[in-house]
Formats: C-alpha cells, structure tokens, sequence
C-alpha cells in the first residue's frame, strides 16, 4: 500500500465504509429470503446465491440480506419478503434466480413494487 | 460476493481467555462446510465490555447479542440463525430481574445506558485491520487537524471541550499541552509520551482500548505531536499486556504503511513516529518522572516535581505525557468540536469516562458513561446490583489508592472534584465494589499491603510510613489494636499524604482514612474483639448448633481434625485446633455452622 495523501484518504474511507455498511446496520432496504425445508427443497438456496452475486456485479452493499423460516405458503416457494423503510413489506412467491434479480434492481433500488411476482403487500399480524 | 451477514466475536483477553478464538475457529470451519464462508463474515474484535458473560458474539445487521457461546453452540447457531433466520434465545442475556431474554445488544440496560466517545468503535471493528478503523471515519481528524488547523487552534480546541486526564490527574489537557509549547527548549526537541502503565489490580481501560481500538491512541497522539511541535513519541506499555502490545505494534506497522506515521504524514511535511517502550510492572511506573526514568533506561523512581516534566520531562527536555484513554478522546473532539464534547458532563468534568466495574457486582465489564452520572446509577443500573443477593456495603473508585464511600454516598455524581471531596478519587477509573462479606478495616490493609510493596522505596514517608500504617492495621485485624492506633493511625495517614515525593505515597493514606471516616464502627468492634463481617480470622470463632443433622460434610471438610462427632449425631469444633478457615461453615446445608 502507497502512502496515503488527504484525498486518497477521503476516496479510501467513502469505498471502506461502502463495503462495511450492512455491518454497521445501516441499509436501504431489507429481503428476507424463506429458507424452511420447503422452500430449499423448492431452491431458495439458488434464490439466495443468484441475488447475492447479482448485488456483488453490481457492487451493491447497502441492501440487508436476512433469511428466515416457512413463510406459510409452502406450495409457493421460493418466497421472499421485501421491506423499504416507512413502507408496508411486500412478499414475493414462486421466485427463481431471473426474478430475484429483478426484485432487485426494481424493488430494491428503485422503488417500484413488481406486481407480476408479488403475493401480496403488507404481513399477517403479529399476536 | 457481499457479506450478508456479520458474526462480531469478541476478541478481548476477556473474552480469548473464555476461549473466544476457538469459537471463531470453530464458527470458520462451520460455514465452510455449508458454504456460507463467501457470504458470512466472521470478523474478531476488541473487548466489548460485558466481560463476565463472554464469549461475546454479536450478529450484523440483526445487532443479535449472543452470550456465553462455546464451541458445542456452533452447529445449532449456524443452523438456526444463520441458516434459518431464526436467532438463539438461549444463546441470550437474560439481565437480572428480567423473565425473557433480550434478543438486541442496544435493549440490554448494561449498554443501553452507556455513552461511547473513547471506545466509540467498541466490537464493531477488527483493532488489526486499519481499513476497519478508516471505515468508521477514522485518521478523518487528523486529516483535518493537519490542513485546516493550526497547532494553537488545536490546542484551543481541547482547551474549550474541558478535557481532562484520564489517568487519575484529572489535569486539563490543553493547558498542559499549551505549557509544553511555551516552555524553553534550545534545540526545539519536544516529547510526547502515552502513558499505558495502568498499574491498578482490577483496571483495564487502557489495556481494553489499545487492544480494540489501537488506531485511536495513534490518531490522538499524532493531533497531539502536531500541536505541541513533537517528532518522536513514545507508548510506555507494561509488559502483562501482550495482546495490546501486539495489537499496537501491528497498528503503528500498518500507520506507516499508510503513511499516517512516520516522515511526511498525509502528504502534509509533518513528521512523527512513536516508539514503543515496555515496563516491567512497577506500580510507581504509573508515575510521570518514574516512566521517564524508566524510558531512559534509569531505575524507575520518581523524582521532586518543583520543575513539571511539562517542562523538564524526558531526556530533560519538554514533554507531554498523556494516558491513553485522554489520547483516544482527542480525535473525536477535533472532528466534532469543542463545544459537542463540553455538552457532556458535568460543570468541571466534560465528557465521558470508562470505567472497569469489578467485585461484588453482577455485571462486571468495561463501561463508558457521561460524567456526573451516579455510583448508584452505574453500580445498579448498569452494573446489575450486587451479585449473590448480597447487601451493598462500599465501593472504591480510583484503584488501590482510592477511597472507599459508603452507601449514604451513593448519589454521588461521579466527577473529579466531588469524589475528592468525599475522600477518594476518579483515579484510572477503576471501580472496585464490596458487599457485606468485605471487613472494612481487612480491606484496606489488603490495599495498604499492595502499596507498601509497591513503594519504591526513595521517599521516607512512603516508605517507612505505609509499613508503619500496614503494621498497626494488622494489629487491629489481629484483634490486639487499641484507641491509640487509630489516633496514631490518622496522624501517619497525613504526614504520609504530605511529605511524600510523589502521588503514591500522596494518595496511599486514602483507602485508611476514608475507612476511618465512613466505618469507624468497624475498627471500634475490632478493638472490642469482634469483627462484623466476620472475616478477621483472630476474631471470629465458628460454632455448631442444633441445627446439626450429623450430615458428616464438615468433618469430612475439616483440614485440621477440629470437627468431631459421629455421622448421623450432632457436632462439635475443637476451638484449640480450628484454624478457621471457614471450610465447615461452605459446606453445612442445614445453617448449623456459625461465624461470630
């Protein structure tokens, strides 16, 4: 590693803090990928891969990538719920890898719910 | 790939000593095996405080606080959290009082009340890896401090935020820093040195910091070297400390790799660089002209300060000596001003102050709180209360060489002027507390002992005078004390606290006189031959009453043959032949042995 100026500091600090975002809590959004023993057996695990190399192609750091339990709905899996701040979480159903990039890049990034996969919007209630 | 996740293991002497680095071991082979390693990362970091319950493993973003975790744990935590989502509860704290364990770290009161400045980057970084520390906004400071600052400005700024040594002085930092410029020196040379002596049984402060955060110290110590005209520093380390010596040394490796060490910092013509000196373990060492002595290669004995080291200091020249938690907080004073640090505290004590909270205390651990919060409200609250269900008795602050308050004190706001008024001092920030097992008169000739063989012996008063005061202390403990004791006792109490050359002598008398003034009752049952607590061996005596159920569990304890009787009959202690250990008394389940 060169020595560093005050600039170079700057850029190497702004890219560091990028790669460490999710490590400090710090997200724009969050998908829960449902890992049950349905929805592996239905290849969430492939869901979960494809979307993580698509975040790392694309360099995207600031996404939280969770995964949980059955989401209920065993005979729709893979499924997925996405939760953007202030907003009510939307669940995805009978995902495969194409689709878990474009929720990605539409939902995540952009803001735009993508109604052809979605399931429904909001959650059940807790209690 | 991203990491979508990451496990935080403590990485502390603490917790590596709870043998946190084979969980880590063992939690790398794990994701291994399932092929989770490219998309979960294990990073280990410095202490996080909550000592007594480590392991520590904290899980990214979720900010899941796991507990106690040992290498078993691993296949049901990976498979459960990791894999399935769903986090361990019993894998949680569960603080006192409470029915539920509490899933995330910020909800559990021990952190939740706690404010970081000093340990701001507590177990959210790898202290070996610099990129780490850049990430979180570190060597910012300095960047601004060497371009847009200059050295008086620094030094203006510290002066304005209050700060104040943390190493048990409590002397404003900019003023001493200000003092180091203006004092003659021919050929220019000026010195800083961090003192990293921490000589305190039971402190660990500086040791937690350097160990989780080495980065801070140097970041603080090149603002500093900048603002008073200083080209070589020095970190005096003891040499019990191996972690943080490695930790430090891999530090300023990775510094001057950077280039934020060494010649030409940032580009910016500045030139600095430290050395590291390591200290043998002398107590006295703590002291500033003992460490320069003992920098210098001199015995290690404080000399008459009529001239300050500010002046005078290491190879006669000026020198500014600061502890490494008052190094750690400049950076962040520099980035947020003056006026944001001076916000916290209290009138004359700005900021925060860590504290290592040990003895009859539930949670014991690294804290750092605001000035001005109370011993009650870092004793209980954060503290959990006292361990064991036991009653609160005194606590210490300020090591050995504090004094003890007792419960009526409790309110206290814990502040540099007002714990010296009651009698004791902020010290380092050790925080030592005791229950009703502790007698206080045996307490402090444990810490009078400490002192005596501390001592380095130049000085008469220490001395001669902390042998005298350790002599009569026995005494009382012996149960052969008399009214005249204790009036002699106070009055060697203040000419050791006057005439002694330095600190250690000045601040020995504490732990007797603070004794003498809040539990005077004690040493009075003492010369009437008894002892409360029950723990001076010449005057208790442990009996058998009829609660007895001829168990047989003392007598097969008994070292000495002093119990007898027959299984299933009540017994007896043979007083001639008891030497009172106690051992009968720990293992009767009947209430039947009895201390008095």
């Amino acid at each position: 590693m060169a020595k560093l100026t005050i600039s170079e500091l700057q850029k190497l600090r702004e890219k560091l803090a990028q790669e460490r975002q999710t490590r400090e809590g710090n997200a724009r959004g969050q998908i829960i990928i449902h890992m049950g023993t349905c929805g592996i057996a239905a290849g969430a695990r492939k869901v979960l891969t494809a979307l993580l190399e698509a975040m790392d192609k694309q360099n995207v750091r600031d996404v939280i990538v969770s995964t949980s339990g059955c989401a209920g709905m065993c005979s729709k899996e893979p499924m997925a719920t996405v939760q953007l701040p202030q907003q009510a979480p939307v669940k995805y159903i009978s995902l495969n890898e194409e689709k878990i990039v474009r929720i990605l890049n539409e939902h995540l990034l952009q803001g735009n719910v993508v109604k052809e996969f979605a399931l429904a919007v909001g959650s059940e209630r807790m209690g | 790939m991203p990491y979508r996740l990451h496990m935080m293991v403590c990485a502390g002497t603490g917790c590596v000593s709870n043998r946190s680095l084979e969980l880590r071991d063992a939690l790398s082979a794990e994701l291994a095996r399932r092929g989770l390693d490219k998309e979960i990362e294990i990073v280990t970091t410095g202490c996080n405080g909550f000592c007594g319950v480590g392991p520590i493993l904290l899980v990214q973003p979720d900010g899941i606080f796991y507990q106690k975790v040992q290498v078993k744990d691993v296949p049901l935590l990976v498979e459960e959290h990791l894999v399935k989502g769903r986090p361990v509860k019993s894998l949680m704290f569960t603080p006192p009082e409470a029915k539920e364990p509490v899933p995330r770290m910020r909800d559990i009161p021990f952190f939740g009340k706690q404010m970081l400045v000093a340990l701001r980057n507590r177990g959210m970084i790898d202290p070996e890896k610099i990129e780490d520390y850049i990430a979180r906004g570190g060597y910012q400071a300095l960047a601004k401090a060497l371009t847009t600052m200059t050295p008086k400005q620094i030094i203006e700024e510290i002066k304005a935020s209050g700060l104040r040594g943390r190493g048990g002085g409590g002397f404003p930092t900019g003023i001493k820093w200000e003092t180091c410029v203006h004092a003659h020196s021919e050929d220019g040379v000026r010195y800083l040195v961090c003192n990293a002596d921490e000589g305190d049984p039971g402190a660990f402060m500086d040791r937690s910091i350097i160990e989780g955060d080495p980065h801070s110290v140097i970041e603080g110590m090149v603002i500093g070297a900048y603002a008073i005209g200083a080209h070589q520093g020095y970190i005096y380390v003891r040499h019990e400390y191996p972690l943080a010596l490695k930790r430090f040394m891999i530090a300023l490796d990775q510094a001057r790799e950077y280039g934020l060490l060494g010649k030409d910092i940032l580009g910016t013509g500045f030139d600095f660089d430290i050395e590291v000196h390591r200290g043998a373990g002398a107590f006295v060492c703590g002291e500033s002209t003992a460490l320069m002595a003992s920098i210098e290669g001199r015995v290690g004995e404080p000399r008459a300060k009529y001239i300050h080291t500010v002046e005078v200091g290491l190879y006669n020249k000026p020198t500014v000596l600061n502890n490494v938690e008052t190094f750690a907080n400049v950076p962040v004073i520099i980035e947020r001003g003056a006026k944001w640090f001076a916000s916290i505290g209290t009138e004359h004590s700005k900021g925060t102050k860590v504290f290592s909270l040990a003895g009859r205390v539930k949670n014991t651990g690294l804290v750092e709180v605001p000035m001005g919060l109370s011993l009650r409200e870092l004793i209980f609250d954060i503290g959990g209360g006292i361990a064991d269900n036991g009653k609160f008795k005194a606590v210490q602050t300020g090591g050995p060489s504090g004094g003890f308050l007792p419960e009526d004190l409790l309110d206290l706001p814990v502040d540099y002027e007002k714990l010296y008024e009651a009698g004791s001092m902020m010290g380092s920030g050790g925080v030592v507390v005791m229950d009703h097992t502790s007698c206080m008169v045996d307490v402090a000739r444990f810490f009078v002992d400490f002192l005596q063989s501390e001592s380095c012996g130049k000085c008469t008063p220490c001395r001669e005078g902390i042998k005298a005061m350790h002599g009569i202390l026995s005494r009382i403990c012996d149960g052969k004390g008399s009214e005249a004791d204790l009036a002699t006792l106070e009055e060697l109490c203040s000419v050791v606290a006057d005439t002694s050359l330095c600190a250690l002598g000045g601040s020995a008398p504490n732990p007797v006189l603070t004794s003498l003034r809040y539990f005077r009752s004690e040493y009075e049952a003492h010369l009437q031959g008894k002892c409360p607590a029950g723990v001076c061996r010449a005057l208790i005596t442990f009996r058998i009453n009829d609660k007895c159920t001829g168990c047989h569990l003392c007598f097969k304890a008994c070292p000495t043959s002093a119990v007898l009787g027959e299984p299933k009959q009540m017994h007896s202690i043979i007083q001639g032949k008891c030497i009172k250990c106690g051992a009968c008394y720990d293992v009767c389940k009947f209430e039947a042995v009895t201390k008095e």
